[in-house]
């Protein structure tokens, strides 16, 4: 169900080199890539496929050499420091492996960290937290550390922190590299009912499985674009109350 | 915003609290020890400068040396005595306000036995010119002092110290009474306290005055003299005034010009001039080991926080991806060293105030040896001053090294 409109996400033409011993090592090899929004796409490779250096581009937090990105309509080329901070902070929604909570605040408090980056009041934060918070199930858990959360919880709270500055793209690196299958397809439901809900997700993954439940694979070889393919929807392996209760 | 910070920084210094209270007490020390020296410095000082300011800073004195250089015929090592006639040649010399000569028997700082009744003591005993008492500030406890009648009918008469009246009489009054000065006796007619504080000031307290020519014609001198005192007039220098007399003095005593110990002499305007480098001294010393032990308390802030950087290095990269930038980045940490330094710094400085008050109040007023110790509204201030930077200082380098932190290779999984 691709859109006519402008897509979220648009590569021309990106490559990119790192310096190996004087000599370029080209990782991205003239890459085309448009994603719309609403989509849930997963990025296959290997390790060396260069689909970490694809991640780091998309979430602006390297550069490329040549080619163009179009994130929301904005061409992100050559940003200062200071911008990329910016397009980070309120485009982009990030969801890591390791979670990458931080163990002092509790989990309203790890949610509404990006929105102390866009000056809002504590008060607001709050109010916008909770209701991230609600959305993934975990308002009951709002005072906890992350140290008192579970795995699965642990991920919830970072996804309700992709989420809360409404960002036009999440990325989420390897979701579920360290949780347990169940738990798994519980996070993997989750983002696919925040593609439902008109947000863009792309994750990147080396697990067949978990690429499997997303509706598109894009899979990366050598830094260039091997394969592309449309995976028809599917009903959900598990009813969500079990998932829910299994994630608990 | 601000709030936001102070929270977050409270927060993070909380989490580890004996690491925190640790690194706290170095810059806590070194500012309570920089706040103790200068209160105690101040009181020493003040003690110092009031003893010196109570004698005339411009008085000179002389007293006979040893020559070390053969001149106009006479050999070195040739002993010079003063007498009453080198008395009346310095007393000529222009630029003098008050000159006196005195002597002490038995020589510099013997003391002699003086009874009174079946009490008995070891005290100076000089032979004084009225002048004496315009060239050493003294405060009378009673009686009168010499006079010029005293010297010329060569009255035996004396003025005590009061030391000398305490240990003497026990209590009773001494004015009229006789003291036994080696067979001789006189009659107490007035006691001085001296105003110094210090040992010049106990010497004072033991010294029995005598007239001069009283006592040249009981104890037998002749017109020998010990020292000739003198202060300058205001205008002139006691420095210039002490060479001046002392010209006079090389000649008549056939001394080579350069030979500077012939004639020994002392003027208030070197002591004053010492004391004042002794503080000064002082002074950068108490900065200088302050600001030492302040600098390793910076130190160890500046470590620990090196350390909070790398333990928070994924914090750090998540930050930044999340909307931090570098700048923000850097104001976090500088907040978080600024603040435990500021901290730790406030309760060094209130503790060292505490301190410095409690003894102060303990001592009670005007202490002989310290005064009354306080801390300089502007010391503690400069304090403050150089803890806020210090606290910015410190956190410079572990920001720099937090600015530097790469979110990609910082929230790399492992």
């Amino acid at each position: 169900m691709r859109s006519m409109a402008e897509p979220v996400l648009q590569l021309r033409a990106l490559s990119k080199a790192y310096q190996v011993g004087g000599r370029p090592l080209p990782v991205l090899k003239s890459l085309d890539l448009d994603v719309h929004q609403g989509e849930f796409t997963s990025i296959m490779g290997s390790s060396g496929s260069g689909k970490s250096t694809l991640l780091n581009v998309l979430g602006l937090l390297d550069r490329y050499d040549s080619g163009t990105y179009h994130l929301g309509g904005v061409l992100a080329k050559d940003l200062s420091e200071r911008r990329a901070a910016q397009l980070r902070n309120r485009m982009l929604g990030f969801v890591f492996q390791a979670f990458h909570l931080i163990p002092y605040k509790n989990a309203w408090e790890n949610v509404a960290l990006p929105l102390t980056y866009q000056r809002v009041h504590r008060k607001e934060r709050y109010r916008r937290a909770m209701a991230v918070l609600e959305r993934v199930e975990l308002a009951d858990r709002a005072d906890h550390l992350p140290g008192e959360l579970s795995g699965g919880q642990k991920q919830r709270v970072a996804i309700a922190r992709a989420l809360v500055s409404e960002p036009t793209l999440i990325l989420a690196d390897e979701p579920t590299g360290a949780l347990d299958s169940a738990t798994s397809h519980l996070i993997i439901d989750l983002l696919e009912e925040v593609a439902d809900e008109g947000r863009t997700v792309v994750v990147v993954t080396h697990e067949p499985d978990i690429a499997e439940r997303t509706r598109r694979i894009v899979r990366l070889h050598d830094g260039v674009i091997a394969d592309d393919r449309l995976i028809p929807r599917r009903e959900r392996s598990t009813p969500p109350v079990d998932a829910t209760e299994a994630a608990r | 915003m601000i709030l936001d910070l102070g929270a977050e920084v409270l927060a993070v210094l909380r989490r580890n609290p004996l690491r925190t209270v640790l690194t706290a007490f170095g810059v806590c020390w070194g500012l309570l020890m920089l706040i103790l020296l200068l209160g105690f410095g101040e009181g020493l000082e003040a003690v110092a400068v009031k003893n010196f300011a109570r004698s005339s800073t411009n008085s000179v004195f002389f007293w006979g040396g040893r020559t070390t250089m053969p001149y106009k015929g006479y050999r070195s090592g040739r002993r010079i005595a003063f007498r009453m006639a080198d008395f009346e040649a310095a007393s000529q010399v222009p630029g003098i306000d008050q000159i006196a000569a005195r002597v002490q028997l038995g020589g510099w700082r013997s003391g002699n036995i003086v009874t009174v009744g079946t009490e008995s003591g070891s005290y100076n005993v000089m032979g004084e010119m009225p002048e004496y008492f315009d060239i050493t500030p003294v405060v009378w406890e009673g009686g009168r002092f010499l006079n010029v009648l005293d010297l010329e009918e060569q009255r035996k008469v004396a003025v005590i110290g009061t030391s000398v009246k305490e240990e003497l009489f026990r209590g009773k009054d001494p004015l009229g009474q006789a003291i036994n000065i080696q067979g001789v006796h006189f009659i107490v007619v007035g006691v001085l306290r001296s105003s110094r504080g210090d040992e010049r000031g106990d010497r004072e307290n033991s010294t029995i005055h005598i007239p001069l020519s009283t006592f040249q014609k009981a104890f037998n001198m002749e017109d020998r003299i010990g020292w000739i005192l003198l202060t300058a007039r205001p205008e002139i220098a006691a420095g210039a005034m002490e060479d001046r007399v002392r010209s006079v003095f090389m000649e008549r005593h056939g001394v080579h010009p350069k030979d500077v110990n012939a004639i020994r002499g002392w003027n208030a305007q070197e002591e004053m001039e010492r004391i004042a480098n002794l503080f000064l001294g002082i002074r950068w010393f108490v900065w200088f080991v302050g600001a030492a032990t302040l600098l390793s308390g910076v130190v160890g802030v500046s470590n620990i926080m090196l350390v909070i950087v790398r333990e928070r290095t994924k914090e750090i990269g998540l930050r930044r991806a999340l909307g931090a930038t570098r700048m923000t980045v850097v104001i976090q940490i500088v907040s978080e060293a600024l603040i435990l330094t500021l901290l730790a710094g406030w309760v060094g400085l209130m503790g060292g105030v505490a301190l410095v008050e409690g003894v102060a109040a303990w001592l009670g007023p005007d202490h002989e040896l310290v005064g009354s110790p306080r801390v300089d509204a502007s010391a503690a201030l400069i304090a403050l001053v150089v803890l806020v930077a210090a606290g910015v200082f410190s956190g410079l380098l572990p920001a720099r090294r937090a600015a530097r932190i790469h979110p990609v290779e910082a929230l790399r999984s492992e």
